[in-house]
């Protein structure tokens, strides 16, 4: 359980800039982007095809940004100035997606398993650390039986991912950034304040991709393949990390709200894997089980409220009921 | 400043539905003039504004702006020099954004967005000493979500906002028709004071006939999208609503219609 739930929060914390990728166009831009499900595959299939043709990880790790950040773009494009739907430019991106990743990988699956990935690299610079033998001892010391493989994984990643945390943050609070969150908030307004609302647009969602390419690519390196269906349902996990985040951390400031992302990306890794070890589900359950995780978050809150104001009403009759009878 | 030259505009052309929201408009303002324009409902005055602003192009007709035609530029470019108030309080901000944070967008309007804090200490300064002219308190809750401002306390936020960076032209539309009396004399009142401390060239639609005699240097009256009756200075300043609405009866030869013709 202890080296299943470490491979969740490993994992989970590389989904996590995904998921702030899908924070920036859901919530900042209010921008439903379904291309997530294709420019995560993208993200992979680069990063996978340029290490295998001998790229450095880490330069193919940057072209894999690169092509999320264009593939974003062009959803922006459709959207802003061919005046498509933002789902449905989400959804047309995304299809195409599908069979530009095919071309770029060539075949469905692509091993990446023989050769030197970002992970490898850091596996052989961290050996000779000791950092592994004093975690693990620690935990040994708690009791534990089983110990994680290595620590450079999970405490890297996170350092990068706090850094693109506190990059956004910032980014958002610069004009450029304060402009950015206003389309979502008051488009028209913003406007009305010479802001180019179209070029904002697009460039948010480009960037918004780019993190979701880099998580597939760093998803790619750590499982040791990309795989042009892994970016099926990405989406819908995005959403979920974001709304189970947001739930449980809040969203009263922007560095709150990206901190409250990661976290719930890393809870709902956490809660697949508690999921999964009942005998009774099944490994392909996850999507519907994700699925229900957003409807049920996203429908609460009107029951809620609905609820509160049923109150309320009967209150204010009692009220009048009351009133009517004094006098 | 501002020059109309013959513009036209016909909504749904050769449809059923087909309206001439303008024609042949001309209007011409010097620097510093207050233009109030008045207009049963449907007379095109929101056309116009939308006209001037970019948010809509005209069929036919030229916008010129200091002398420079700008009437194929977007609306995100002229309000880089053109300022404006909607009528909805909620338009003008961005509610789930702080005070400072709005402020910091309007500060940026005539300049290049970069990539440095939108709000700093020393502008948070600046923030506050506009804020105090408000007198609304406002200054204390720089980092109160806009959101939870009521509709008259937004109201004088969009306005401040807007002149912030001196535009060269004020557009306000029915700026004030959305709120209680009170707080509509208090952005009234607002108004006032700011276009005459910065001498802003500024256009104002309003459903209230009084106020569009008492604001202003200059009076423009709509219908069936066209001026019929304009009136400035001296002439202006003796006149009454009743002459205002004798005045539209002799031109149209009927009653002035508006179901929000209010005359106090
Ligand atoms: N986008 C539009 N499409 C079609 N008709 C419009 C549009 N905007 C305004 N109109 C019509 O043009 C006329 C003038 O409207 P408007 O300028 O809003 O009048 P007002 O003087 O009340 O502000 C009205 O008859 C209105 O219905
Ligand atoms: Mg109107």
């Amino acid at each position: 359980m202890l080296i299943a739930m470490f491979g969740a929060v490993e994992s989970g914390i590389i989904y996590a800039i995904m998921a702030l990728g899908v924070y920036l166009t859901f919530r900042i831009l209010d921008f439903p982007d379904l291309t997530v499900d294709g420019s995560f595959v993208t993200g992979g299939a680069v990063a996978a095809i340029s290490i295998i043709n001998g790229v450095p990880p880490v330069i193919a790790t940057i072209f894999a940004i690169g092509a999320g950040f264009l593939a974003g773009c062009i959803t922006g494009l459709l959207h802003t100035k061919g005046k498509i739907n933002a789902l449905l430019a989400g959804i047309l991106m995304m299809t195409a997606l599908y069979s530009i990743n095919l071309r770029i990988m060539d075949t469905p699956t692509l091993s990446l398993l023989n050769e030197t990935t970002i992970f490898t690299q850091l596996q052989t610079i961290w050996g000779n650390t000791g950092v592994d033998q004093a975690l693990n001892g620690l935990l040994t010391a708690m009791g534990a039986d089983r110990l994680p493989s290595t620590w450079a994984f999970l405490i890297v990643m996170l350092v990068i991912t706090i850094t693109i945390k506190l990059v956004t943050d910032f980014y958002l609070k610069t004009e450029i950034g304060l402009a950015l969150r206003a389309i979502g908030d008051n488009k028209r307004m913003i406007r009305s304040l010479s802001a180019n609302t179209d070029n904002l647009t697009i460039i948010g969602v480009g960037i918004s991709n780019g993190l979701v390419a880099l998580a597939g690519a760093l998803i790619a390196q750590l499982g040791g393949f990309a795989d042009v269906g892994m970016g099926i349902g990405m989406i819908v996990i995005g959403l979920a990390s974001v709304i189970i985040g947001e739930a449980l951390f809040g969203t009263k400031t922007v560095a709150r709200a990206t901190i409250a992302v990661i976290g719930g990306a890393i809870i709902y890794r956490m809660i697949v894997t508690v999921a999964l070890r009942f005998d009774f589900v099944e490994t392909g359950d996850m999507k519907l089980m994700t699925a229900l995780i957003v409807i049920a978050a996203l429908i609460t809150p009107k029951i809620v409220h609905a609820r509160k104001e049923k109150q309320r009403r009967l209150q204010k009759r009692a009220q009048l009921h009351q009133h009517a009878k004094g006098a | 400043m501002l020059d109309l030259k013959d513009i036209s505009i016909t909504f749904n052309e050769g449809t059923p539905d087909e309206k001439k929201a303008l024609t042949d408009i001309n209007l011409n303002l010097k620097k510093g003039d207050f233009v109030t324009i008045i207009g049963s409902n449907g007379a095109g005055k929101s056309t116009l504004m939308n006209t001037i602003s970019g948010n809509l192009y005209p069929d036919v007709g030229d916008v010129l702006i200091n002398g420079r035609q700008v009437v194929h530029l977007p609306e995100y470019k002229r309000s880089a020099f053109i300022g404006r108030v909607f009528q909805d309080p909620m338009a003008g901000t961005a509610p789930s954004m702080t005070i400072e944070e709005n402020l910091a967008m309007a500060y940026a309007r005539n300049k290049k967005r970069k990539l440095v804090f939108g709000v700093t200490k020393k502008r948070k300064e600046m923030f506050r000493d506009r804020l105090k002219t408000l007198n609304l308190g406002l200054e204390n809750r720089l980092n109160a979500k806009v959101g939870f401002l009521s509709g008259g306390e937004r109201q004088a936020l969009s306005l401040l906002m807007t002149t912030f960076t001196d535009p060269d032209i004020l557009l306000l539309d029915e700026h004030t028709a959305a709120l209680d009396p009170s707080r509509a004399a208090l952005i009234t009142e607002l108004t006032k004071e700011v276009v005459a401390n910065s001498g802003l060239t500024t256009l104002m639609v309003t459903h209230n006939m009084q106020q569009a005699l008492d604001l202003g240097n200059r009076l423009v009256m709509m219908d069936k999208g066209q001026i019929i009756f304009e009136v400035s200075g001296k002439a202006k300043r003796g006149l009454r609503v009743e002459d205002l609405l004798r005045e539209f009866q002799r031109i149209r030869g009927e009653q002035f219609e508006s179901d929000r013709a209010v005359l106090g």
